[in-house]
């Protein structure tokens, strides 16, 4: 088992064997996975993994582990929804929801990027994991950290939405509020991960874990029945994802489960943290730190890792980028659930509100087969519509009390 | 007093396993330089052409240089400055 060859730095192509290391010694580059793709090719159809369980792990090839997984066995493998109804109302032909807010254990994709994170960690022999996180993430490592016995510490910053914060102690990690915000969280954990020698996902299990985030691009290809779509649109906060969407459509065009691809990529940002869509819309690939504000604290990193790869990944597809008001995220969050039965979280919100735009702005084809990426659930952050819904109708528990307020309704 | 310069593990290797180091005060990237003087190959590695490489952040005092002026921000005796590689998280 096992098709990967080594790791790659992406700026200077310097090699390194597989190692808990995530930079590049000679120029900081990011480390990428090198796999085997001539090898994956003579053995990967699509009967192979239609045949396989319906978990993310049906890819197993193409992630970046040695030994049979040992997390996330349940993860991945989420509905790819048809939305007609959000579809009329926005005036498209056909579009998509990649609904990852039901995924296996705790609701957001990053049950994906853990399994891979987690599986691997226990590969090299790590007894404690740790992250730094906006939320999604903490929740994740606490739940397979638990599942998996291993001792966790979980890094957030403190001005975290409430009912994330209580998702996160219920698995009992080490949680460790930090009084500043994502980039300062992550800033001190590259100093506690020089430390102490502790898988930390997103630092040095980091070109493993984001592996991960391909599984998303896998199934909305094999759920399209072995096609790729021809919009993508993709929240970003670091980057990664909306990257790895478009590594896993290359992959499998490159192993040879799709003759065709020709996506154009889009990012979706908050208004009030949007370097990347910035960099789109100015067309440079210099990535100008900010200070996050917005509702949405799932994508509020100012200082985007991915950033310039995003960029790039944009600009090669055709795609393009919106940015959006926390006004209109939270118009979007209701829209989903109102036309689909899809309560999203915040993210969920920007990528519907961006795509919204992006379509009236003619960028995406009202005709395109669009997906859009739906990264986490909207029980997370339930305080961000606090105010912002409809009210219930209190009665007394009588019939009378009752078809009084009903005349009220149906009126 | 000199300027301290948290030094991150990838680059421990030219500081002799040092996680700290001491450097002058005055702009970034002649701190950068002066320290290559000491530790051969550091400048290459952080900077290219007297310019910040891509991957690489610099926080002084825990504050983005690029919120500052970039490597010709000004470092006193002092301060403390961070060389952190970038970080992946959140989507």
């Amino acid at each position: 088992m096992g098709y990967v060859k080594g790791l790659k730095c992406r700026e200077c192509a310097r090699e390194y064997p597989v190692d808990p290391i995530y930079v590049c010694e000679f120029c900081f580059g990011p480390l990428e996975v090198v796999y085997d793709l001539d090898g994956i090719k003579k053995i990967m159809t699509r009967e192979l993994i239609e045949s396989r369980q319906h978990t993310l792990w049906r890819y197993i090839e193409l992630l970046p582990i040695d030994k049979d997984p040992t997390s996330g066995l349940n993860s991945g493998f989420t509905p790819l929804v048809k939305a007609d109804n959000l579809a009329k109302h926005i005036g498209m032909r056909e579009l998509y929801i990649k609904d990852d807010t039901v995924t296996h254990p705790t609701l957001s994709f990053k049950d994906r990027v853990v399994a891979i994170a987690l599986s691997k960690a226990k590969e090299f022999g790590f007894d404690t994991v740790a992250c730094a996180s906006t939320g999604n993430l903490a929740h994740a490592v606490s739940a397979h950290g638990a599942a998996g016995g291993f001792k966790r510490f979980i890094f957030i910053p403190a001005s975290l939405e409430k009912s994330k914060i209580i998702a996160s102690l219920a698995y009992e990690p080490n949680l460790i509020a930090v009084d500043g915000n994502y980039d300062d969280v992550n800033r001190l954990c590259s100093e506690v991960a020089n430390k102490y020698n502790w898988a930390f996902v997103n630092i040095n299990i980091r070109p493993f874990y984001a592996e991960g985030s391909k599984t998303q691009g896998y199934e909305i290809v094999e759920q399209l029945g072995w096609k790729a779509p021809d919009a993508v649109v993709v929240p970003c906060a670091s980057g990664s994802l909306l990257t790895k969407i478009w590594k896993s459509f290359k992959e499998l065009k490159e192993i040879g489960l799709i003759d065709d691809l020709h996506t154009k990529v889009f990012s979706a940002q908050a208004t009030g943290c949007s370097p990347i869509v910035r960099a789109i819309k100015d067309d440079v690939d210099v990535i100008k730190p900010v200070k996050p504000d917005t509702i949405a604290k799932s994508l509020a990193i100012g200082n985007p890792a991915d950033g310039y790869y995003a960029t790039k990944v944009i600009q090669e597809t055709g795609g393009f980028g919106a940015d959006v008001s926390d006004e209109e995220i939270i118009s979007a969050i209701k829209l989903m659930a109102k036309t689909e039965g899809i309560f999203a979280e915040t993210a969920g919100g920007v990528t519907l509100a961006s795509a919204i735009k992006l379509v009236e702005s003619g960028h995406i084809d009202r005709d395109a087969v669009t997906v859009l990426c739906i990264t986490g659930n909207g029980l997370k952050t339930r305080e961000a519509i606090v105010g912002h819904t409809v009210e219930p109708y209190h009665i007394d528990p009588n019939l009378k009390s009752f078809e009084a307020t009903l005349k009220k309704i149906i009126k | 007093m000199a300027v301290k310069v948290k030094i991150p593990v990838p680059l421990q290797r030219l500081t002799q396993g040092k996680e700290e180091v001491e450097g002058n005060a005055g702009t970034i990237i002649s701190l950068i330089n002066s320290l290559d003087q000491k530790y051969p190959g550091l400048g290459e590695r952080v900077s290219e052409g007297g310019k910040l490489r891509r991957f690489v952040n610099i926080y002084v005092n825990e504050e983005d240089v690029r919120f500052m002026k970039n490597e010709e921000t000004e470092v006193k005796d002092g301060d403390e400055v961070s060389i952190v590689p970038a970080i992946a998280g959140g989507c």
